[in-house]
C-alpha cells in the first residue's frame, strides 16, 4: 500500500528523515486508507484532512529546507475525542459538548504535534469515556475490524479499531479502569496505560480525575516508546503531573527477558476465564520462559473487591466531575427554560445519555449523606488494601501478567442491557488504576478466530521493565503482525 | 443493604440537577439496587485502621501563586450558549 500504510511509526518516521517518502505522501497515504476502511467499522467521529495536509506540506518544507527530523515526523495520529487538539472540536462521544471548540489544546497532543506527529482525526469513544463497548457514543457505535457484528472494546474504541485496521499507525487513548487496555486487547493491538501523574492531563476532559491517564495505541511495543519518549514529563498545567525523568527505553526494547520474574495471581483467575483465553494465555508465559523469564506465583488476595471499589471510586468522581456541564459557560442548553433549576436539570437530561446518567446518580448516591461512610470511604480504604496488595507482590516480581479480559470481543448488544455484566468485563483491568500502576496489553493470538490480550502490570514509574517484558515477548511471539482481513 | 426505591433515585436525581423520565427512575433504581447488592462484599472486609486512598500519589505539586497570563474573555465566550456583555447570562436566580 501506497504511503507507507501499515507500516510502524518508527519505520514511517525513518523513511521520512531518509527523504525516501514526504509527509504528505504518507498522509495522503492513511487518509486513502481511512476513506478506504471506515465505512462499517466508524472509528472516526472526525477526520481533519485539510489541517493534516496542511501540517504535512508545512514540515515537509522544514525538511526540505534542511532542518532535521523530529522524532515523530510525519507519523499519522489519531485522538481520542476527549483529549483537546488546536482547531478541531471536542465532543466526548457526548450531544452536551456538541459544537464545543475547545480554546486550547491538551499537552499531550501538543507535545506529539510538537515532534512531528500529524493528527489526522478525533476517534469514536463511549460518552465521557463511560463504557467498555464504545456503544455509549451519543454519535454511533464502532465496529471490531476483525468481526463487524463484534464491539472493539471501550471506551477508546475507535482509537484501537483505528490501529488495528491500519487507518493509523499510532493513536492516543485514556483509561480510567481499562479503557487503553481493554479496546487494544479486543482489536489486537498494542496499548499501554502509564502510571498515574506520568502524563499530563490538562486538557483531557475529566471522568475520574484519580484513575484517568493518557497513553498511546500502536502496532509495536517499540512505538509505544517512541510516542512515550515524547508523551511524558512533567507539565506545570497539571498539578498532579510527576516530576519524575522520561525513561531511556533503548535498553527496554533490546527485549532481554533473562532475569526478569513474571508473578501471576493464580488464585484470582481461576474462575470466569473464558478457556481459549486461558490456553492463550497460559501460551504467553511459556513463551516469556523460553525467552528466558522466571514464572512466579503472586497473591492480591483483594482484587476480588476491585470492580466494587473501582465502580464507587469512578462514579463519585464522575458525579463531581461532570457537574459542569450546567448549559450556563459551554455546551449545550435546554432551550426555553426560564427557571435556573429547571435548566440544570433539563440541560442534563438532554445532554447526557443512559450511562453516564447511571453513573451521576450511583455516585451522586455514594456521596450522599448517611451513605458516604459506608460506599465512597469505604471502597477508598478497599483502594489501599489493593494498593498494599499490588506493594507486596512486587518484592516477588518484577511484572504481574494476566489475561487483559476474560473474553475476546462480545457482540454489539450483547451487554447493553445489563450495565452490570458489562462493569464485571473490566475485572483484570481496574485494579492498575486504583493503585496507580502503568498497565500494558500486547496481543497474545485469537481466541475463537479474534484477538485476546497479554496484561502486563508494573511498579509505578517502571514503564521500563513493562516495554522490556513486551519487547521479549513480541520477539518471540510474533502475534503483534497478525492483522484483520479488510 | 439500602432498598434503592423510585423515591431515592428522585431524592439522588434532585442532588446531582438531572431530570429522569418515571421509566428512567424505575430502571435506574432496579440497576442501583442490583450493583449495591453486589457491591456488598466490600462491607465484609476489614479496614479498621486501614487510611483511605483518595489519589495514587501524595504528590500534588504547588506553583507560585504569581498572576499569569491566561485565555482572553471573548475567547472564553465563544464557546457559551448565552454570553451578553461579556458575561455569562442565565435566567433569573432570585425574585421574579
Amino acid at each position: 500500500m501506497s504511503g507507507l500504510v501499515g507500516k510502524t511509526a518508527s519505520e514511517i518516521r525513518r523513511r521520512v528523515a531518509a527523504r525516501e517518502v514526504t509527509c504528505e505522501e504518507v498522509v495522503r497515504g492513511h487518509l486513502d486508507r481511512i476513506a478506504a476502511t471506515e465505512p462499517g467499522i466508524d472509528a472516526f467521529l472526525l477526520v481533519s484532512a485539510d489541517r493534516a495536509l496542511d501540517r504535512a506540506r508545512r514540515l515537509d518544507a522544514a525538511l526540505a529546507a534542511g532542518e532535521p527530523a523530529p522524532p515523530l515526523a510525519g507519523v499519522p495520529l489519531a485522538v481520542k475525542d476527549v483529549l483537546h487538539v488546536e482547531g478541531l472540536p471536542t465532543t466526548c462521544g457526548s450531544r452536551a459538548l456538541e459544537g464545543y471548540l475547545p480554546p486550547f489544546a491538551a499537552t499531550a497532543v501538543a507535545r506529539l504535534e510538537a515532534k512531528g506527529a500529524i493528527v489526522v482525526g478525533k476517534t469514536n469513544m463511549d460518552e465521557f469515556a463511560m463504557g467498555s463497548s464504545t456503544e455509549n457514543s451519543a454519535w454511533k457505535p464502532t465496529r471490531n475490524p476483525w468481526d463487524p457484528s463484534r464491539v472493539p472494546g471501550g471506551s477508546s474504541g475507535g482509537s484501537a479499531a483505528a490501529v488495528a485496521a491500519r487507518m493509523v499507525p499510532v493513536a492516543l487513548g485514556t483509561d480510567t479502569g481499562g479503557s487503553i487496555r481493554q479496546p487494544a486487547a479486543l482489536c489486537g493491538v498494542v496499548g499501554l496505560k502509564p502510571t498515574w501523574g506520568r502524563v499530563s492531563r490538562y486538557g483531557l476532559v475529566a471522568f475520574a480525575s484519580s484513575l484517568d491517564q493518557i497513553g498511546p495505541l500502536a502496532l509495536t511495543v517499540e512505538d509505544v516508546a517512541l510516542v512515550c519518549s515524547a508523551l511524558f514529563g512533567h507539565d506545570p498545567h497539571d498539578a498532579t503531573s510527576a516530576s519524575a525523568s522520561v525513561p531511556d527505553f533503548a535498553f527496554a526494547l533490546a527485549g532481554e527477558a533473562r532475569g526478569l520474574r513474571v508473578g501471576v495471581p493464580w488464585g484470582f483467575l481461576a474462575e470466569g476465564v473464558e478457556a481459549e483465553t486461558m490456553t492463550r494465555f497460559r501460551e504467553s508465559l511459556r513463551a516469556l520462559e523460553s525467552a528466558g523469564a522466571t514464572v512466579v506465583e503472586v497473591s492480591l488476595p483483594h482484587l476480588p473487591h476491585a470492580i466494587a471499589a473501582y465502580y464507587l471510586v469512578a462514579t463519585a468522581e464522575a458525579s463531581s466531575n461532570l457537574a459542569r456541564y450546567d448549559g450556563v459557560r459551554y455546551g449545550r442548553r435546554a432551550p426555553g427554560t426560564h427557571d435556573l433549576k429547571r435548566l440544570y436539570g433539563e440541560t442534563r437530561d438532554l445532554g447526557f445519555g443512559a450511562e453516564v446518567k447511571r453513573r451521576i446518580i450511583l455516585g451522586t448516591f455514594a456521596l450522599s449523606s448517611g451513605y458516604y461512610d459506608a460506599y465512597y470511604l469505604r471502597a477508598q480504604k478497599v483502594r489501599t488494601l489493593i494498593r498494599r496488595d499490588f506493594e507486596s507482590a512486587f518484592e516477588a516480581c518484577d511484572v504481574i501478567a494476566t489475561p487483559t479480559t476474560p473474553t475476546a470481543a462480545f457482540r454489539l448488544g450483547e451487554k447493553t442491557g445489563d450495565p452490570l455484566q458489562m462493569y464485571l468485563a473490566d475485572i483484570f483491568t481496574v485494579p492498575a488504576n486504583l493503585a496507580g500502576l502503568p498497565g500494558l496489553s500486547l496481543p497474545c493470538g485469537l481466541a475463537g478466530g479474534l484477538p485476546v490480550g497479554l496484561q502486563l502490570l508494573g511498579r509505578p514509574f517502571d514503564e521500563p521493565t513493562l516495554l522490556r517484558a513486551g519487547a521479549a515477548y513480541q520477539k518471540a511471539t510474533r502475534h503483534h503482525e497478525l492483522s484483520p482481513a479488510l | 443493604m439500602p432498598r434503592v426505591t423510585v423515591e431515592t433515585v428522585d431524592h439522588v436525581a434532585r442532588l446531582a440537577r438531572v431530570s429522569l423520565t418515571d421509566e428512567e427512575k424505575q430502571l435506574f433504581a432496579r440497576q442501583l439496587e442490583e450493583i449495591l447488592a453486589w457491591a456488598e462484599s466490600l462491607q465484609a472486609l476489614d479496614t479498621s485502621g486501614v487510611p483511605p486512598m483518595s489519589q495514587p500519589r501524595d504528590a500534588t505539586s504547588f506553583r507560585e501563586d504569581e498572576p499569569c497570563g491566561s485565555l482572553e474573555r471573548e475567547t472564553v465566550l465563544e464557546g457559551a450558549p448565552d454570553p451578553a456583555e461579556g458575561l455569562f447570562r442565565v435566567p433569573r436566580v432570585m425574585g421574579g
